[in-house]
């Protein structure tokens, strides 16, 4: 008999994947950028500590936000991978008639993105 | 980051070592700060470029202890401190037939798990195949795995001479939850049992049960949620 379902066995939990994967990522030469949360004012998705690894393809791991800001987080990580300057980027609260990239909880966050040099 | 922290970070998870990671916001310098000292026994328990006076030192472990990132402002400029603590641990007393779920429901939220159960046909590979398993019993089990105030303990068995064994010595660790499968009635004749043991009511009053938030669950996978929402429930003192 063919059992089709696949049959995985139980992964590390996804906070600590994310170094782990930034470190292979690394490893076979990509361009690899942190985020990490280091402060929230308000209700914010995700705590202080979160992090997201990013290479250069935009393969993400982790999380930043509930999925409002990761996009934007990106955007800039792939300059920080470029000039390997770290940057503190800024979110608050999105306007949605001028489309900014916001947190829709109407939270504030700062987020320090580094390369992996 | 340069590669030779995250490889010093990744080598301290690895080997369960409570450590921080001290990033300068200005520079982007970082440095790593262990909990107990670094692994040559220096003192400083710092690596990196970073160097970092005692205060920052000194909040740098304090994050460790409470088990929070934070933001500080040093003397030296604005520093994050980044926790890298140990995975959170659940003990659960009885490979039964709820431990299986329970196992892929805490694993998922974090927990590195235990499971202690003395009778051989429990315990097996084949049911549980990636947890650690003891099949010592369980008060020795218990002792050994050295309870803190990071472990969960959960009795399954219903059965008093494994379960009692194991709360024994969980009523009288850090564990920050206690909870005991069984109904109101058995529940009961276990706190009678206790009591006649010499614990006190406020040491029984630890022992959450019958076990879990009161979600109505049926179903093994049902129990095992309601039992990780009341242990997520408990750890953020809600």
């Amino acid at each position: 008999m063919t059992d089709n379902s696949q049959v995985q066995a139980p992964t590390t939990p996804d906070h600590d994947d994310v170094l782990e994967r930034a470190a292979q990522w690394r490893a076979e030469g990509r361009d690899v950028a942190i985020a990490t949360v280091v402060s929230t004012w308000g209700s914010s998705p995700r705590p202080v500590g979160s992090q997201l690894a990013v290479d250069g393809d935009s393969n993400m791991i982790g999380s930043v936000s509930g999925g409002c800001i990761e996009g934007a987080v990106i955007h800039e990580a792939k300059e920080i991978m470029a000039d390997g300057k770290p940057r503190m980027l800024e979110f608050g609260v999105a306007d949605e008639m001028a489309w900014e990239v916001g947190l829709a909880c109407g939270g504030r966050i700062e987020v320090y993105v580094e390369r992996l040099d | 980051m340069k590669q030779d922290i995250l490889n010093a970070l990744l080598a301290a998870r690895a080997a369960k070592r409570p450590v921080a990671t001290v990033t300068h916001l200005d520079s982007g310098a970082q440095a790593l700060v262990f909990r107990d000292g670094d692994s040559d026994g220096d003192t400083s328990g710092e690596i990196g470029e970073l160097t970092l006076d005692d205060a920052a030192m000194a909040s740098a472990r304090r994050a460790i202890a409470d088990d929070k990132s934070t933001r500080i402002d040093s003397d030296g400029g604005p520093l994050f401190i980044q926790v890298s603590n140990p995975p959170k641990r659940m003990i659960i007393v009885g490979a039964v037939h709820i431990a299986q779920p329970l196992v892929e429901i805490a694993k998922t939220a974090g927990y590195a798990l235990t499971i202690v159960d003395p009778r051989g046909a429990f315990a097996t590979r084949d049911r549980f195949p990636v947890v650690e398993l003891s099949e010592d019993w369980p008060d020795d089990a218990l002792k050994a795995l050295n309870i803190d105030t990071r472990t969960a303990v959960v009795t399954l068995t219903h059965d008093p001479k494994l379960d009692d064994p194991a709360l024994h010595v969980a009523l009288r660790s850090e564990a920050f939850y206690i909870g005991s499968l069984g109904s109101k009635k058995t529940h009961a004749g276990r706190v009678e049992r206790l009591t006649a043991d010499g614990y006190s009511e406020a040491e029984i009053a630890r022992i959450h049960a019958p076990i879990g938030l009161y979600i109505g669950g049926k179903s093994p996978a049902e129990i095992a949620i309601s039992i990780m929402a009341q242990v997520t429930e408990v750890l953020h003192k809600v």
